[in-house]
């Protein structure tokens, strides 16, 4: 059920609800999957089973979560090294995400990307890009094509406030705006770029927002931990990107729960600060709507019972597989499937 | 047949792709209604209107993230960078993201597109519009890397990149866009990674890109006429496939390679052929494998200080002549 306006209302469903509650169920299941995926990618890594780095975004669930269910299937998403919640949003089974960061061949990529290169085509998940601000003109070409062929899917481009302030993201909005593309700029504002504070190194208060009207876009700012204001706002963008009236830029006010990367503390936030956000909860927040709403509480146990049950089952499949066979190692560098820069 | 300039030869290749495959677009800076600052692209906009011939902004990184996005979801784009020198200002969609993409997402992706380019020195534009840049993107895995030195190549390695599944940097010389070449009518495609052996000589080989092609081949000449010296001449035309076959089975031959570069010496692509001799048919060397390259400076303006730095066919005559002769 994608677009529920005109969804079931039932089981005490308030009747002015646009939203509908299956649509409102599947957000809920997008969050606590996301959020006990995310978790148990960090308990892995405290088994050192998960290698390398890895970014999560406990906290951030809802804009994933509400973007992932208001998308359409043919839609195309891009993300960033920040890209589980995203990646899952979009149908990805947990251990194609969790087998690539453990990096075994069960993983998305065979264990070739990494937890900052998850990519699922089939399921238009495009990419995670690891350089600041790549995506976004990346995604522009996306939606051309869209443009180009007619083939009317969106491109949706989620991003951190920090990547506001590099040349790529006010390329890709004024190339977005003149050439009138079917593309949604998603930036998460969490508050921080790595470990500085965005607000000491970007000239406007809202670093996304407030550079709109520079490429001649409404300016848009919402509360990103509640997932039906980020749907309702999605929902939009997306039609209007769709219908052919181009771009938008969003930005969404979020916080991130945990450090910049697993070897981040984050010592450098405010006293106070977490507990404030924690209060505000996006998954949190949504169960008590869902209960608000007369959804039976057992419904929603089992919604969170049946999450941790795929958790285990997916990190039992990846402990089971293999690592990434050799072969792999000189595969795929150019398009006959090999590695040969010479006759 | 006709009689084709360099620079004309560039907008009958683009022509050419586009009248065969729709997915085929082509987008840059001043590209569509100025037709390419080089005049490269005169016409394309006429034939195939604003939707497949795009001006854009002054935005480089905007250009090939557009024509990745766009590669990797179906079309099949050539993008223009309209001084090679400014590449750098999107290198990381050059270096991270083009030629990473297929192998990091395990095959998922390919990332078919062309960036053509204005390349190379001799035309008194200074340090920042002049550079020959070809070696920096040879060493990154994952591209493919052209340079033609003729209008024909020109057609048939532009077809042959516009059709290649890989992503692929074409450098255009800035020197040989008024050159003239005869090119055969009809469709024209060549094969990426085959050098062209353009003069037969058993004494020698001379191994060079681009405006050093001719260069090498008026040497060659000389050094036929005034030293009894026989060159074979090689142009490498590709980088990456690159043709070590026909250089290896020249060196053997010959039993002496020379290369003649543009580029600032440290690290040229010249370098690379050396060593590939030097490990796959050193003992069919007579001789020094020698590189005559632009010093390691950055290209100076002014005419005759230009004139020294890049390699000339006088001082490839001199370079060979002397190193034959054993001095
Ligand atoms: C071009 C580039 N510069 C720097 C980095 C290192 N880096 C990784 S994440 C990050 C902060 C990004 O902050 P933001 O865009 O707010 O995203 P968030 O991590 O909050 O999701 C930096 C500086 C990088 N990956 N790429």
């Amino acid at each position: 059920m994608k677009d529920s306006r005109a969804g079931p209302r039932h089981r005490g469903a308030l009747p002015n609800d646009d939203i509908g509650v299956e649509t409102r169920l599947e957000m809920f299941r997008l969050q606590v999957e996301i959020r006990d995926c995310e978790k148990r990618a960090h308990d892995l890594f405290l088994q050192n089973l998960v290698k390398g780095t890895s970014h999560l975004s406990l906290g951030q669930e809802a804009i994933a979560a509400a973007f992932g269910t208001a998308m359409q299937p043919g839609d195309k998403s891009f993300c960033t090294y920040r890209g589980h919640a995203h990646t899952l949003a979009r149908g990805v089974g947990m251990e194609k995400m969790l087998g690539e960061l453990m990096l075994r061949d069960i993983g998305l990529m065979r264990g070739k990307g990494g937890s900052m290169h998850l990519t699922s085509v089939e399921h238009g998940v495009m990419g995670s890009y690891a350089i600041i601000g790549a995506h976004l003109p990346i995604a522009c070409g996306s939606a051309w094509r869209a443009q180009y062929l007619g083939d009317g899917d969106v491109s949706v481009c989620f991003f951190g406030d920090g990547t506001t302030n590099i040349g790529a993201f006010h390329e890709a909005l004024n190339f977005a705006a003149v050439w009138k593309l079917p593309v949604v700029f998603v930036c998460e504002n969490n508050l921080y770029m790595e470990y500085t504070p965005i607000a000491d190194v970007t000239a406007v208060a809202h670093p996304a927002a407030d550079r709109a009207a520079a490429y001649g876009l409404e300016r848009i700012v919402i509360d990103g931990n509640d997932a039906d204001v980020v749907y309702r706002t999605a929902i939009a963008a997306l039609e209007k990107a769709r219908g052919g009236d181009g771009p938008s830029l969003i930005e969404c006010l979020t916080y991130r729960h945990s450090g910049h990367s697993r070897a981040d503390p984050a010592k450098y936030r405010p006293e106070g600060e977490l507990d404030r956000w924690l209060e505000r909860d996006p998954v949190k927040i949504y169960r008590q709507r869902l209960l608000d709403f007369g959804i039976a509480p057992e419904e929603i146990s089992r919604i969170e019972e049946r999450s941790r049950e795929k958790v285990d089952e997916a990190t039992a499949a990846c402990k089971a597989s293999p690592p990434a066979p050799e072969a792999l190692l000189t595969a795929d560098v150019y398009d006959d499937g090999g590695w040969a820069w010479r006759n | 047949m006709a009689e084709l300039t360099y620079r004309e030869a560039v907008a009958r290749a683009i022509a050419q792709e586009m009248r065969r495959d729709e997915r085929v677009v082509f987008l840059g800076e001043d590209v569509a209604k100025a037709g390419g600052v080089f005049k490269a692209t005169v016409g394309l906009l006429e034939e195939f209107g604003p939707r497949r011939v795009r001006d854009t902004p002054i935005s480089e990184q905007a250009i090939l993230g557009a024509a990745m996005g766009a590669a990797m979801t179906g079309l099949r784009p050539i993008a223009e960078i309209m001084f090679s020198d400014f590449m750098a200002v999107c290198f990381d969609y050059v270096a991270n993201e083009f030629p990473k993409t297929r192998y990091m997402t395990n095959g998922q992706l390919s990332v078919p597109l062309v960036v053509r380019t204005g390349n190379g020195g001799g035309v008194r534009f200074g340090a920042q519009h002049s550079q020959s840049i070809e070696n920096w993107s040879m060493m990154i895995p994952g591209l493919k890397v052209v340079a033609p030195s003729s209008p024909i190549d020109v057609i048939g390695l532009m077809a042959a990149a516009v059709r290649d599944n890989n992503p692929v940097i074409f450098h255009e010389h800035k020197a040989l866009y008024a050159v003239k070449g005869e090119v055969p009518d009809g469709e024209i495609v060549d094969t990426l990674g085959t050098a062209k052996i353009l003069r037969a000589g058993k004494d020698c080989t001379i191994v060079a890109l681009a405006m050093m092609v001719p260069r090498a081949l008026e040497a060659a000449n000389r050094l036929s006429r005034d030293h009894g010296i026989d060159a074979e001449v090689i142009d490498v035309r590709c980088l990456v496939p690159l043709d070590t076959q026909a250089i290896l089975g020249s060196v053997v031959k010959t039993g002496r390679l020379f290369t003649v570069e543009e580029n600032p010496r440290l690290c040229g692509w010249g370098a690379e052929i050396v060593s590939i001799v030097a490990d796959e048919v050193f003992w069919d060397l007579d001789g020094p494998c020698v590189r005559i390259t632009t010093p390691h400076i950055p290209l100076p303006a002014a005419d005759h200080l230009e004139d020294i730095a890049l390699p000339t066919a006088d001082r490839i005559v001199e370079r060979v002549s002397r190193v034959m002769n054993g001095d």
